[in-house]
Parts: C-alpha cells; sequence; structure tokens
C-alpha cells in the first residue's frame, strides 16, 4: 500500500514538473515574452525596460531555475493588471469555483448513481427508459443554450432563481445544474453499463444462492465492484469543474476561476493566466492521485499490487 | 428413507433473441435425507439449470420456469420451492440449501474478505451477533480444512489457491446447516490431486452434518465412490436414474451405455481413454417431440422418432426412458 502510494506520488510530481515546464516554455520559445504581454503600441524602450524588470534578459536556465524556486511557494509573479500577486486572485477566486463544482458534482452523484444503477439492474425497465434518456440528455444539451433557456424561464420569467451572480444562497443552483448535468448523463451511461455487467458476474449469484436481502447485493456487492470506473470518471470531472468553467461563469456572471481566466486572457495578462494554468494543473494532478488512493481502499488487489 | 425433496415435471427454458432454449424439459427426481444424488451427462444437458431452477437462480429475464413442483420437506412441512415468495425462498437460499459453484475464482466476490463472505451468510441465517458469527468462521474455516484459519479470515480471495477458494466456498455452503447441498462439478476447475481432496472433503462433511448432497458432474468416474444414486440426464431430460452399483452393472438406456464406454480408464492407453459418442448435443432450440437421443442411438427404430419416451421403472428402483429393451435386444412390449 505504501508502495504504491510513494509510486503513484512519484509519478504525480514528475507530472507537475512536467506541466510547469511546458508553462515556461510556451511563453519563452514561442516569441519575444515582453512583446507578448505589451500593447501593441509599446515602444521599444518600453519593451526593452519591461524585459529588465521582468528578467526576461537573464540566461534562460536561470529563469527556470528562478520560476521553480518561487512555483514551489505558490508565487508566479504578479499580476500586470491589478498589479498583485496572481497567486493571490486566483485564491480570492477559489471559493466561488469550488462551490459551483462540489455542488454540481454532488448533484451529478446523487442522482446519476442511483438512477444508473435501476437501469442496470433491471435492463429494460421504465427505469431503465429513464437512465437511458437522462444520459442522453445530459450528454447532448449544449450547455450555453440550457443556461439561456434556464435563465429565461426559471430566473426571469418564474423568478426562482437569481438570473446572474453570486449571492443568494440559491444562486449556485442553476449554474451548478447546467454545469452538472453532463456529468450526470455520463455518470447515468456508465453506471448502468458496469452494474449491467457485474450483476452477471458469478460472485453475484453466489451472493443470491446466499438468501442475502437485495439491498446488502445490490450495494456491498455489485455498486462496490462497480464504483471503480464511476470513481475514475468523478475525479477527472471534478478537476475540470474545479478548473472553473469559461462558458458557465461568464453566462451566469459566476466570479470563479473560469470567468477570471476569460478576463485574464483579454487582458494579455500573461503571469495571471500561468497562475490559473498551473493552479488548475495541481488541482487535476492531485484529484487523480486521490482517486488512485480511493482505488487502493476499494479494491484490495490495487492495495497487493496484483 | 424419509424424501426430503420431490421434483416433478421441471420446464425450464431461455427467451433469448436467438430463439427459445428448451433446457430443461421435465425432469423429475427425489432426494431422502441424507442421500447423495449424482446429476451426470455432457455439457448442455441441463444439469445446471435444473438445480438452479429449484432455487431461482438462474438469470429471470431471459429464463423462464415453465412448469413442475420442487417439494420440499424441511422443519415445517412440504413446500414447493418453485411458488414461495421471494423472502420465504430467501430464507431457504443458503439456510435449508446450501450452493458450491464450479469456478471458485469467479465465485467468491474479488474485494471482500473471505472473512466477510462467511460471516455475512451466518449473520444473515442464524441469529448470531457480529463476535459469534466470526466464531463459527473460525471454526467453519477449520472444519474445511483450511490452516491458520485466524490469518485466512483476513485474506481476499486472490490470496489463496484454486482448492483453498473452494473449501472456502464449502464454508460458506455449510455455513448455516443445510439440509441440502447442491455442488455444482465442484472439482472441474481444480488440479486433479486437489480434486480427489475435494472428494474426500464432501465424504467427511456429509457423514458429520448428515446433509443430502446434489452432485453435478460431466465425469461418471468420479461418481462411483461418492453416490448413492445417479440421474443420467440428456437433452434436458433424465435419460436413466438408478442406484449407482445397479447403473453400472445393468445400464438400460443407450446413453449410459455410450457414456460407461466413454469413461476414462487408466487402464487404457491414454489416446482411447475419451472416446465420446459419436454425434452431437441435440438442438435445444426445438422443442422435443421425439426421443432426444434417436439420432445418435444405435437402436432406435420408428418408435423412437415418433414419440417421446416416459421414464419408466423398468427394474426396480431402476428408471429408464427408453423405448428399447436393451436386455433382451428388442423394443420393449409393454405398454410403454
Ligand atoms: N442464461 C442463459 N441464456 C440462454 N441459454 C442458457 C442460459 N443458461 C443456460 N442456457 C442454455 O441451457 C442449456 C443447458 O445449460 P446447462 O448450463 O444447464 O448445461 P449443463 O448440463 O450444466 O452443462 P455443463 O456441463 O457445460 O455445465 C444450454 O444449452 C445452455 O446454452
Ligand atoms: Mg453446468
Amino acid at each position: 500500500m505504501l508502495r504504491y502510494f510513494l509510486i503513484r506520488l512519484g509519478q504525480s510530481l514528475a507530472l507537475m514538473f512536467g506541466v510547469l515546464l511546458l508553462v515556461f516554455m510556451m511563453l519563452r520559445v514561442t516569441g519575444d515574452p515582453a512583446a507578448l504581454m505589451l500593447p501593441r503600441e509599446a515602444s521599444a524602450a518600453e519593451i526593452e525596460a519591461f524585459r529588465e524588470r521582468m528578467g526576461f534578459n537573464r540566461p534562460i536556465i536561470v529563469q527556470f531555475v528562478d520560476f521553480l524556486s518561487k512555483a514551489v511557494v505558490g508565487d508566479f509573479g504578479e499580476s500586470l493588471h491589478f498589479r498583485t500577486p496572481a497567486m493571490t486572485l486566483v485564491t480570492q477566486r477559489l471559493p466561488a469555483t469550488v462551490e459551483l463544482a462540489a455542488t454540481g458534482l454532488l448533484f451529478a452523484v446523487l442522482i446519476g448513481v442511483p438512477i444508473g444503477m435501476m437501469g442496470g439492474l433491471k435492463p429494460g425497465s421504465a427505469a431503465d427508459s429513464l437512465a437511458r434518456l437522462l444520459a442522453l440528455m445530459g450528454q447532448s444539451i449544449p450547455n450555453f443554450w440550457l443556461a439561456m433557456l434556464m435563465i429565461l424561464f426559471f430566473g426571469v420569467q418564474l423568478r426562482w432563481f437569481p438570473t446572474f451572480g453570486r449571492g443568494a444562497w440559491n444562486s449556485v443552483v442553476m449554474p451548478a445544474f447546467v454545469l452538472g448535468l453532463p456529468v450526470m448523463g455520463q455518470i447515468v451511461r456508465l453506471t448502468r453499463s458496469t452494474v449491467l455487467e457485474i450483476r452477471s458476474e458469478d460472485f453475484v449469484r453466489t451472493a443470491y444462492s446466499k438468501g442475502l436481502e437485495p439491498p446488502v447485493i445490490y450495494l456491498k456487492h455489485i455498486l462496490r465492484n462497480a464504483s471503480i470506473p464511476i470513481i475514475s470518471v468523478i475525479g477527472v470531472q471534478f478537476g475540470y469543474m474545479l478548473g472553473g468553467s469559461i462558458y458557465i461563469e461568464t453566462i451566469f456572471a459566476w466570479p470563479g476561476m473560469g470567468q477570471l481566466l476569460q478576463l485574464a486572457i483579454g487582458w494579455r495578462d500573461f503571469p495571471l493566466v500561468q497562475a490559473i494554468a498551473i493552479f488548475t494543473s495541481t488541482v487535476v494532478i492531485a484529484l487523480n492521485l486521490l482517486t488512485d488512493l480511493v482505488y487502493a481502499i476499494i479494491d484490495p488487489r490495487i492495495r497487493y499490487g496484483f | 428413507m424419509a424424501i426430503i425433496l420431490e421434483v416433478r415435471d421441471l420446464k425450464t427454458r431461455f427467451y433469448t433473441v436467438d430463439g427459445v432454449v428448451h433446457a430443461v424439459n421435465g425432469v423429475s427426481f427425489d432426494l431422502a435425507k441424507g442421500e447423495t444424488l449424482a446429476i451426470v451427462g455432457e455439457s448442455g444437458s441441463g444439469k445446471s439449470v435444473s438445480v438452479m431452477s429449484l432455487l431461482r437462480l438462474i438469470p429471470m429475464p431471459p429464463g423462464r420456469i415453465e412448469s413442475g413442483q420442487a417439494l420440499f420437506y424441511g422443519s415445517d412441512g412440504p413446500k414447493d420451492l418453485l411458488r414461495l415468495s421471494q423472502k420465504e425462498l430467501r430464507d431457504i437460499r443458503g439456510g435449508a440449501i446450501g450452493f458450491v459453484f464450479q469456478d471458485p475464482a469467479t465465485s467468491l466476490n474479488p474485494i471482500l474478505t473471505v472473512g466477510e463472505q462467511i460471516i455475512e451468510i451466518i449473520t444473515r441465517h442464524l441469529h448470531l451477533s457480529r463476535h459469534e458469527a466470526r466464531e463459527r468462521a473460525l471454526q467453519l474455516l477449520a472444519s474445511v480444512g483450511i490452516p491458520d484459519p485466524e490469518v485466512r479470515l483476513g485474506c481476499y480471495p486472490f490470496q489463496l489457491s484454486g482448492g483453498m477458494r473452494q473449501r472456502v466456498m464449502i464454508a460458506i455452503a455449510i455455513a448455516c446447516n443445510p439440509q441440502i447441498v447442491i455442488a455444482d462439478e465442484p472439482t472441474t476447475a481444480l488440479d486433479v490431486t486437489v480434486q480427489a481432496q475435494i472428494v474426500e472433503l464432501f465424504k467427511r462433511l456429509r457423514q458429520e452434518l448428515g446433509m443430502a448432497l446434489i452432485w453435478i458432474t460431466h465425469d461418471l468416474g468420479i461418481v462411483a465412490g461418492l453416490a448413492d444414486r445417479v440421474m443420467v440426464m440428456y437433452g434436458g431430460r433424465p435419460a436413466e436414474v438408478a442406484l449407482v452399483d445397479e447403473l453400472y452393472d445393468h445400464p438400460l438406456h443407450p446413453y449410459t451405455i455410450g457414456l460407461l464406454g466413454a469413461l476414462p480408464r487408466l487402464d487404457v492407453d491414454e489416446s482411447r481413454r475419451l472416446v465420446s459418442i459419436r454425434g452431437t448435443p441435440p438442438d435445444l432450440m426445438i422443442p422435443i417431440q421425439h426421443c432426444p437421443f434417436a439420432w445418435r442411438c444405435d437402436y432406435a427404430f420408428p418408435r423412437c422418432w415418433e414419440e417421446i419416451p416416459p421414464l419408466v421403472e423398468v427394474r426396480p428402483k431402476h428408471m429408464a426412458a427408453c423405448f428399447f429393451d436393451i436386455e433382451r435386444g428388442e423394443p420393449r412390449h409393454d405398454g410403454n
């Protein structure tokens, strides 16, 4: 178990290093970073002064070591637009994004897993038709269109939920629903197909032959064995969601990281874009590591290295 | 001897997209208390589906039990297993009737400990606390011949050998003092030496616990030292039912004779050991309209192509479903 964990941890750290290298290179290898970051009207003297200030005139290796040593303590320089540390701007946006992502994910899992399970346990039943419908809808409805529709209907017409911003307790409902719907669709489809497969395994027949009650068979024997692929999808999707959704945060004027990223790109605020990219990658890598750990807790064959 | 199980005219079909599989076409047999009945027959003859139908363990759909009766004479009077409510059925499964399946590698839940898989059946049927159930699980592991029960209790199936896993399955099957244990080819997936150990284990447990045993196998060779009676199945029907010695000495059905001829014999040279019967098993997609064995049979005569031979008592306690009198070498004349 410890060995498994250390290997995964090592892989994650290597991956993280790769991400940092990539982000560092992107800016520097594709052209003159100073010219990229400054407005087009900037004079040669201004560019030169900027280059000096940012240290772009030093040897690339020195720059990278400098970049790395700052990165490990979360220092990605100052935002060009706000003139404040980029990382602070990111962490200020974090609560809103976490709230949105967690609510969306919770909705997707709490609806998706039970419905997918009912479909997989009784293929061809009414519950299964519902499951397949939800899976299809979740994965095919374009989210910007759904968002518009919901704003018009539930926001403007019925006035159930605020149409934009993050204020009242219920302002998260609509964006979280729109964000979670495709994930729910994917979870329904995956849960259904995995449960369908596991339900005809020999060990499930053994569980029936022991006279166990159906809920015990469904949860302890079937769902637990089906949970590995489901958890892996949850991990990946939560990673994406935590990166902030540019679409949804923009449509709903949700003050999260997606919105910040959209603004930062517009301002050519490279340090800020970098900070967001690295932060998001870190979250995804950390979630992957966590997912691997959960696998090991659920499946002893992974724990014992089989 | 008192009867514990009485099965009459059991019929099971599978309604698949390719058509209807007539898997079991009228199986009847009795099982006495403490008796061992072997069910033999080639692959696809309906052995597994017959016994799994008794406890409704076949997948439904596509499976459906079309007709029949399975009277179980438990402590509280006879009950028709095929007509029990789901709740009553669950009490019988794993309680009065235990199951051992063919492949221990897939029949145990891969992510639960051996202990958990034994304890859950004990707490389900016997009113024991978790602690008492654990104690019982330890005793069970010891009684099926697993060394170091304390350690094994915490093991996962993949940490055990095939033989050990099958012993765990057996411990599960006998955990709640069943009156019947049904073992569906419990040795087929194991090494030859382990097979013999498992057979010995069953013999010992049968003696200690006094349970009746239904033992399904392909192989008449294993049956001789183990079973009291044998039911030979062909095309989803019993072809012949008799006491073991009687069956070996006076086989009445041409299919049984073929099987006995195909019996692996150690005294014959390796290349000739597995002579099988000519022809292929019947197509179960087609409902039976005449003797299903007719077209593989050396003795078939016109009647065999017209009627289904009923299972009748030809010699004392010896039933066969055949129109031909093998002993006289001519068609049977007696009403049937
Ligand atoms: N779930 C199912 N769906 C469709 N057909 C099935 C199903 N289960 C069994 N059958 C069919 O029922 C028939 C009898 O199968 P059964 O498993 O009882 O044979 P068996 O005598 O146990 O053979 P084996 O010795 O190979 O285990 C076979 O033709 C099989 O294909
Ligand atoms: Mg079988």
